[in-house]
């Protein structure tokens, strides 16, 4: 523990303005001058590929992870994550609060972000040997300690609740493989029937990201952290306009509620004695 | 889920966990929260919520004591940091205190510790029970995962918590606990052999163990337990000017990146 109080980093330096210790002049990203060359040079996702890589992306990588954050970028007002946003939304919550209950249901491991780590660790192990993706996908955590995640439901990657796959997911395999330099991406496409043969249930959306976070060369903390910002920008949308449209037209699911243990109607305290 | 069960249950939402039959009454677990439980202080309200049981008065002394020794009012804690920095950036109160919350689920402090310490002293005092010797048990996990959750702890020699706790169970007497006692015999074993010392996550899931308590039930219960710390923290840095506190100058980051070069 440093007693400097100063962050030690890889990514970030800045150089200070003459007259204010606390201001930066220059801001570097692991090297390149972010406002000075970055800025006027750069596209969004060259910057970010850096940001997480250290190193600047080649042109279809690039493409590649563009490609996937459009994918991302709205999965719908019936996705979780979004309708935590909405819910937050509704009733005129900070903008900060939608989001991290976007976050906070986007994290989880039933189409969520703890699944595409799962994943990312799985790709490391198995690569493109389908038959180590096929004895692994049944039970893909191999520590089995106690933990605050519970130990996975389904074969990560894949709908425990679908049928066939979806046909955007289907379309956004197909938009990624043509920037795929690795492999991945063309082997989960080529490899997709047989994988959802064996599990039973349909590829999915975290399936894909995965495979194009793998691909791309990203590590499991970097692929989790980009999965949950990228699927924000659809969960804000749907916040404001929920916020606008107003809680009369947002559904409320009381009456869907069935007990079944209601120990009965109780009555209420009598207004006329309490002089009310 | 085929979709014939989704479809049924688009329709029905079935639970016995609760329901507000709004302008009526409510009912928790089975009991109408007005006339049945209206009489519970919160917290025995918040145990009742997560495990369905009621706890006698001094074991809610035993469990109120836990969370109120781990109520640390200092802003170089971690998740205390966060809420003062939210709070001296002019965040929200919701905002500063549940991000400060949010980060107490972490590896090597709070809730995962907390939640395989527990895990470990049930399934350790079950193997005990079946004929393992402890020493054996304790070498395993320790060849295996280099740790015990629960025994040392970072950045500090030793914890301060750990006397306090052993005082207050004694005086509540729930030191004979099998868990409890199977927790000091962990200690005993580690110290004399491993150099290491006991924290207080051992201490208080060996309570929490001893109240019947799963991992489950113990992470839900101790999730808000920081809370009373991270809110004079709040004060703290709402009452400083803004953006002023622990403050960075550009020269304090320490570099080791590539060197400066041309996009």
């Amino acid at each position: 523990m440093s007693n400097s109080f100063g962050y030690k980093t890889k990514i970030w330096f800045e150089e200070p303005e003459a007259d204010n210790p606390f201001a930066a002049k220059n801001c570097y990203c692991h090297g390149y001058d972010v406002y000075g060359d970055i800025l006027s040079k750069a596209t969004w996702f060259e910057y970010l590929f850096l940001l997480f890589k250290g190193e600047k992306p080649t042109a279809k990588q690039a493409n590649l992870l563009e490609t996937l954050a459009i994918a991302l970028t709205n999965l719908g007002p019936r996705e979780p994550s979004i309708r935590a946003a909405m819910n937050g939304g509704v009733g005129g919550a900070t903008h900060a609060a939608s989001l991290m209950s976007a976050l906070s249901v986007g994290a989880g491991q039933c189409g969520g972000a703890h699944e595409v780590y799962i994943l990312m660790s799985l790709w490391d192990t198995c690569g493109t040997d389908l038959e180590l993706w096929l004895q692994k996908l049944p039970d893909p955590v191999e520590d089995k300690r106690e933990d605050i995640w519970k130990p996975m439901e389904h074969a990560p990657g894949f709908d425990p609740n679908g049928v066939s796959c979806p046909t955007p997911v289907v379309q956004t395999l197909s938009a990624l493989t043509k920037y795929d330099e690795s492999g991945c991406l063309h082997f989960l496409q080529e490899t997709r029937k047989p994988l959802e043969a064996t599990t039973g249930i349909p590829l999915s959306m975290t399936g894909v990201s995965a495979a194009a976070f793998h691909a791309l060369g990203f590590d499991a903390h970097a692929a989790t952290m980009l999965y949950l910002m990228l699927r924000l920008p659809g969960a804000a949308a749907h916040a404001i306009e929920q916020r606008h449209l107003g809680w009369r037209a947002f559904p409320f699911y009381g009456e869907h509620i069935h007990l079944t243990n209601d120990p009965g109607k109780t009555e209420l305290p009598n207004e006329e004695e309490l002089g009310l | 889920m085929s979709i014939q069960d989704l479809m049924l249950q688009e329709k029905s939402h079935v639970t016995s966990m609760g329901k507000a039959f709004l302008c009526e009454r409510v009912v928790m677990r089975g009991k109408d929260l007005h006339l049945e439980l209206g009489d519970l202080d919160w917290f025995s309200l918040y145990l009742y919520s997560i495990t369905g049981k009621r706890y006698s008065e001094e074991q809610l002394k035993m469990l109120n004591y836990i969370w109120v020794c781990t109520s640390y009012p200092d802003p170089s804690i971690w998740p205390n940091h966060v809420t003062e920095l939210a709070a001296n950036s002019r965040s929200t109160p919701s905002l500063s205190l549940m991000s400060g919350l949010s980060i107490s689920e972490a590896s090597i402090y709070g809730r995962r510790p907390d939640r395989r310490a527990i895990d470990f002293l049930i399934n350790t005092r079950k193997a005990v029970d079946s004929g393992g010797k402890l020493e054996d048990l304790i070498n395993e996990s320790l060849k295996k995962y280099r740790i015990i959750y629960g025994y040392g702890r970072p950045l500090a020699r030793i914890d301060e918590r750990v006397l306090h706790i052993v005082k207050k169970a004694k005086s509540l007497g729930f030191d004979s606990g099998e868990h409890f006692q199977l927790a000091l015999d962990i200690y005993k074993y580690v110290k004399q052999h491993k150099r290491q010392t006991v924290n207080v996550a051992a201490l208080a899931a060996a309570i929490g163990a001893d109240f019947g308590m799963s991992p489950e039930e113990y992470q839900l219960y101790l999730t808000p337990c920081f809370i009373a710390g991270m809110v004079p923290c709040y004060l703290d840095g709402m009452e400083k000017p803004e953006g002023s506190v622990f403050p960075m100058r550009c020269q304090s980051i320490e570099y080791s990146g590539p060197h400066k070069r041309s996009w």
